[in-house]
This record gives structure tokens, sequence and C-alpha cells, in this order.
């Protein structure tokens, strides 16, 4: 192999940052200058209800938002909804693949049945929930529990992030089972029937088999689920707006609160570069992880 | 070890009957053979006694105890399945002591088994690697291995060497007969591939259309086909036939005529067969010889040159007749030849296929692998 190419700026006698230079472009424009411009944001005083007062405010923003106990809340908020959504999606989309997977009538519609919340807009699908599930007055949650005799619960206001886990998870479910039905699918039914052989239950060849198989599906859904999970927005600025209080505002929301309703730049600026750095944190553990599990 | 009995075992999907009534009997320590074409039912019927797949009707029936109602793992034999389906995620040791903790055996008992089966198979070296980390041949044995781990009473092969190469295949094939011997067990083989039946088997069970078409030793199959289906499968190259007509029929012998006009006598019980009856002679490669004043006549299309063995396909009335031939001959395309065959080495089918039987037994049609074994264990 020669030099040149393991540098890899000529390949085949051909210079190829030309070639290159496209792509690079786009992304850097794409990336790097939002990126840039959040970071430049971060440390000016940059107030839109006082456009004379801009200037640089050095680390500021930065003390102003670390001491402010609604970051550490709404950091609080965010890792409690990732996880749980993660862990109800995880364990409820392999539970449901592996039903799935099971020869019964019916089936090609449940799947599709089972698979169409995904594909309801986050907007619509919190609307739903607010006004037609979990509505204290009119709600099917609150019908159900009056018919068997229990008071109806104002589910936003009782039981907010719980309210906003459930309806995320609704949501996410599907993209789970979906990934997960895909990859149950793939299973060699000779490895199942050695197992039976071998005289494993269902339950055994559950554990034994089917999981490991699935491991690197999950670990697939896991990243990108996470991935939309650290920003979910709509479903909370649509039921709860983040309260009562900051019980149900996560980072994406602290983040709109202080810049279109406080209108401070600056400071949300701040929250922006600390949401990259956590989502930073969260991608190294991530990729280790995925990295590790498509490996073998 | 054991012994398997099926008694007018059914298998049907549906409305498709894909097992048809199934006898069949197997000795301790017996080796058979499902050999048949693809789609016969073989693989079906082998899943079946393994317990993966359901009996419609009929019983299976293993030491002398009915097992249709039992689950696989608790008939208490082992498989091995065409693909392997070794655990990809489990090393070979994990691979091969699966059903020992399943089984709830603690780590030493399953290391000292799995050793132990590792040292029949060699594969001592490999006990830590993951299957993707071994070759096909490899993961042969560890398929083998977790066979005989389990200490089952019967071992059930489906198709095992077909996704081997030919060199890897002729190997494994003498390593199973080698591993049958030391293992003295029971086991069930199922193939397309009539070479590995011929070799291994004490017993052959030829299939078609989920019926069996003849069980016997593979010399009995050879000598003494029962049909011309039979005939036809057991033996490669393919056994010749050709259309003649008796002349006339006893139960000393039949007297056919030839298509060359010529006449001959094959020793078959003739009883039954009427002078004029359109027969069908069936003749293998290997017995027809050249003859330059043979009754039989043709001309040479094709010439496949083995070294040691020549086989000339000979066109005689539109037909493509297979000679295997001394490797020495000096025939080129296009050559007549004439040719004949020993009479006893013919075979007679009427109409619908059945075959006369020989007057004489072949000498070597009740020889079996365990008849050699008997005699071995007798001197010692």
């Amino acid at each position: 192999m020669n030099k040149t190419r393991a540098s890899g700026r000529t390949v085949g006698g051909l210079r190829t940052l030309s070639l290159q230079a496209p792509a690079v472009t786009l992304l850097l424009l794409w990336m790097l200058i939002p990126l840039a411009m959040t970071v430049w944001f971060s440390f000016q005083r940059y107030n839109l209800l006082m456009p004379g007062m801009k200037g640089f405010a050095g680390t500021e923003n930065y003390e102003y938002l670390l001491t402010d106990p609604a970051l550490w809340s709404a950091m609080g908020t965010t890792l409690l909804l990732v996880g749980w959504v993660l862990a109800i999606t995880v364990v409820g989309g392999t539970l449901l693949a592996v039903l799935f997977q099971q020869d019964f009538f019916g089936r090609g519609v449940a799947r599709v049945l089972a698979i169409s919340p995904f594909f309801v807009m986050p907007t619509v699908s919190a609307l739903v929930w607010k006004n037609m599930m979990m509505h204290p007055a009119n709600g099917v949650l609150a019908w159900m529990a009056e018919s068997v005799g229990l008071p109806a619960m104002d589910w936003f206001s009782s039981l907010p992030l719980t309210s906003i886990i459930i309806i995320v998870s609704w949501q996410w479910l599907p993209f789970a089972l979906l990934i997960l039905l895909t990859a149950i699918q793939s299973l060699d039914d000779d490895q199942v029937e050695a197992a039976r052989m071998d005289g494993a239950g269902p339950i055994a060849i559950f554990f034994n088999i089917t999981l490991p198989h699935l491991k690197r599906a999950i670990s697939v859904v896991i990243m990108i689920e996470m991935i939309f999970l650290l920003t979910v927005f709509a479903e909370i600025f649509v039921t709860t707006s983040g309260g009562p209080g900051l019980a149900t505002t996560n980072l994406a929301y602290l983040i709109y609160i202080r810049a279109l309703l406080d209108f401070d730049v600056g400071t949300a600026s701040a929250g922006g570069v600390i949401a990259i750095i956590l989502a930073n944190i969260v991608a190294i553990f991530l990729v280790r992880m995925v990295a590790k599990n498509l490996e073998d | 070890m054991a012994t398997l009995q099926l008694n007018n075992v059914v298998k049907s999907f549906e409305d498709t009957q894909v097992i048809q009534g199934v006898d069949l009997e197997v000795k301790d320590q017996e080796f058979v053979v499902f050999v048949g074409p693809s789609g016969c039912g073989k693989s079906t019927l082998l899943r079946m006694i393994a317990g993966l797949e359901s009996t419609t009707s009929g019983d299976i029936v293993i030491e002398n105890q009915r097992v249709n109602d039992l689950g696989p793992a608790e008939r208490g034999l082992a498989m091995v399945f065409q693909s392997y389906a070794l655990y990809p995620h489990m090393t070979v040791e994990d691979n091969m002591g699966f059903s020992l903790k399943l089984a709830g055996e603690n780590k030493e008992a399953r290391r000292e088994k799995v050793l132990e089966a590792a040292r029949i198979l060699q594969l001592e070296p490999l006990l830590d690697r993951k299957p993707k980390a071994l070759s096909g041949g490899q993961r042969q044995r560890v398929a083998i291995g977790r066979a005989i781990v389990r200490n089952p009473s019967i071992f059930l092969f489906d198709e095992p060497l077909s996704n081997l190469d030919a060199a890897l295949r002729v190997q494994m094939r003498i390593e199973l007969a080698r591993l049958h011997e030391e293992l003295k067990a029971t086991m069930i083989y199922v193939t397309h591939d009539q070479i590995e039946a011929m070799t291994m088997a004490d017993k052959i069970v030829v299939l078609q259309g989920g019926v069996v078409e003849q069980v016997g030793s593979p010399m009995e199959l050879y000598h003494h086909p029962r049909n011309r289906f039979v005939a036809g499968f057991i033996g490669s190259p393919k056994m010749n036939f050709l259309p003649v007509s008796a002349e006339s029929a006893a139960a000393d012998g039949v007297t056919i005529r030839l298509p060359g006009g010529d006449t001959t006598r094959v020793p078959v019980q003739g009883t039954g067969c009427q002078p004029g009856e359109a027969l069908t002679l069936g003749v293998r490669p290997e017995h027809l010889v050249l003859d330059e004043t043979g009754p039989l006549q043709g001309r040479i299309q094709v010439i496949e040159r083995l070294g040691g063995q020549t086989s000339l396909y000979v066109e005689m009335d539109d037909e493509l007749i297979t000679l295997m031939v001394d490797g020495d001959v000096t025939h080129r395309v296009g050559d007549e030849v004439r040719f004949t065959f020993e009479p006893r080495r013919g075979h007679l089918f009427t109409g619908d296929d059945m075959a006369l039987e020989s007057l004489e037994r072949h000498p070597l049609a009740s020889l079996t692998r365990l008849d050699h074994r008997a005699a071995s264990d007798a001197e010692a």
C-alpha cells in the first residue's frame, strides 16, 4: 500500500479533496455554523426585550443557568423521561415482537394496528391523549375508572410526568416493535428446534436463544430512540406546557422557555450548549455499547 | 442403547398426506438411512421421530414405550441439523453443555461430559471459540458433539453433510462411521445422496411420496430392488431401462425378446407373467459389457473418461444407454458398438413397475455392517 493512499489524499492517482469538498462543505454549513452561533450567543448578553444591552457576558449566562434549580430539575426530568420510555418500549417491544411472531388468526391486521401509532404525528397523539384518553371529565380512562367505581383522575395534574411517559411510550413502542419484529423473524428455526431438543421450554428459549439474538437490534432501538427522546417537545407543549411548576419541563422545553417565553437568547444558548454536552456524554456510553454489540 | 418402531405412522398437513402409513423397525445399534428424492417425506419422518412434528396417526415406539405424546426433550433423542443450528452467541463448550445446563447439572459434571465428547471429536482446542470462528467441518463436529453430550438413546441426523464440500464430506462420512462403531449407538440418518446411504447404512429405507418403497441392506437394494423406482434410485450411474417383451414365462425363468430381435433367458420367477406381455429390462451400466457378437447395439454419443473407468453413452432406439467399461477402451464418439450382459444381471419389471423376483439370492444381499461387528465381537 503506498503512502499517499494510506493518508487518504489520493486514491488511484486522483486527488480526492475536490471530490469530497461539496459534501464536507455542506456538513460544515449545516452543523458547524449553528453550533458556532449557539456557542457565541451563550457568551453574549442578548435579551430580545432589551435590544440595547447587547454585549460580551463572559460566563455570566452559564453561572446564571447552573445555579438555577430549574436546570437541574429539567435534567432530571429529561433523564427520567428517556429512561422510562426506553425501558417501557424495549421491554414491551420485545414481548410484543415475540407475541406477534406467533401464528394466530388475523396476525397481519394485528401487526399493522400495533405499528400504526408510529404514523400519528406527536402533536396529534398528544391531543388525542389529552382530550380523549386522560381527560378527567370525558376521557376513556376516567370512564373506565368510574365504571368500576373509582374516582376519575386528572392525569396531567396528579401524575404529570407519568402521563407524558405514557404518551411518548405509546408513540415509540411501535418503533421498537417494528425493529424487533423484523429481527426476530431472522431467528433460525433450526436453532429454536435444537434448543427444544436440548430440553428448553418457552421461557428458557426466550432467555437463551431469542434475547441474545435480539441483542443487536435492541441496542439499535436504544440508540435511535435516545436521540429522539432527548428532544421530546411537542407532547409536553401540547399537554402540560412543562407544568405543573417544572414537573414536566425537560431540557428541550427549558430552552424553549428561556428563548421564546423569557426572550433571553443568551441563557437559552447556554442551555443549548449544556444539552449538547449532556447528549455527548450519553452518546459516548451509547456508541461504545452499540459498537461492542455490532462487533459480535 | 435403543430400538425404535414405527407402526402405520401418518402425517397430514391439512388435506395433504405427506407420510402415508410407514411401518419400520430399527434394531439396537443399527445405522438406518432414510433416502429418497427431495419432497419424499424423509425429513418429515425424522422430525416426527424427534418430536418436532406431531404425528397424525400411528404409533412411534422407542424402547417399548409409545412416545407420541412426549415432547422432543423427553424422548431422549438427539438431532444434528443440516444447518448445524449452533447457538451463535455461545462458545463451543456452552453449545455442547447447553442441554446439561438446562437439565440442572453442575459446572464440573458439565465440563467433564463436554470434555469427553470433545476428546472423541478432537474438539478440545476449539472449546472457547464461538461458532462463527469455526470452519464448516468444525461446526459439523460441534453439532455432533452437542448430540453426544446428551448421551441419547438414538441419534438423528438430518442431511448433516450436505453443506460441506466434496472432500470434507467423504472425510466426515468416514468419521461418522467410526463414531457409530465407537459409541455403539442407534443412528437414523436422512440424506438424498445415495452414496452416503450405500456406504454408511446397515439398513436403507427408500422413500418416495411419503411411502416406503423398500427397506433392506445396501446390497439387497442394489441386487434385488423391489420395483423400478428403487432400481433407478440406488446405484450410480443410474440403471438402464429397455422395453422388452416376454417370449415365454415360467417359474424357472423368463425368456425375453430384446430390442435387436435376439432372445435371452433371465433367471427370475415368471409365474403370472403372460407370453407377449410388455416388460422393462433393467441392467446397470457396470453390468453391460462390450461384445462384438452381443445382441444390443448402438452409436456412441458421449464418452466420459474417468481414468480407471469410462462411461459410454450409447444411443439405441432414441434412448441413451449408459455403459461403464474399462478405462482403456479406445472407442470414439460416433462408433457403432455391440454389447451384452449376463442374464443373471438383468432385472425385469412388469407394467406396474414391480420387479419379478430373482430365482437366486445374491450372496451379499443380507450382509450388513452389523454382521461384521458381531463377527469381530465374537473373535474378541
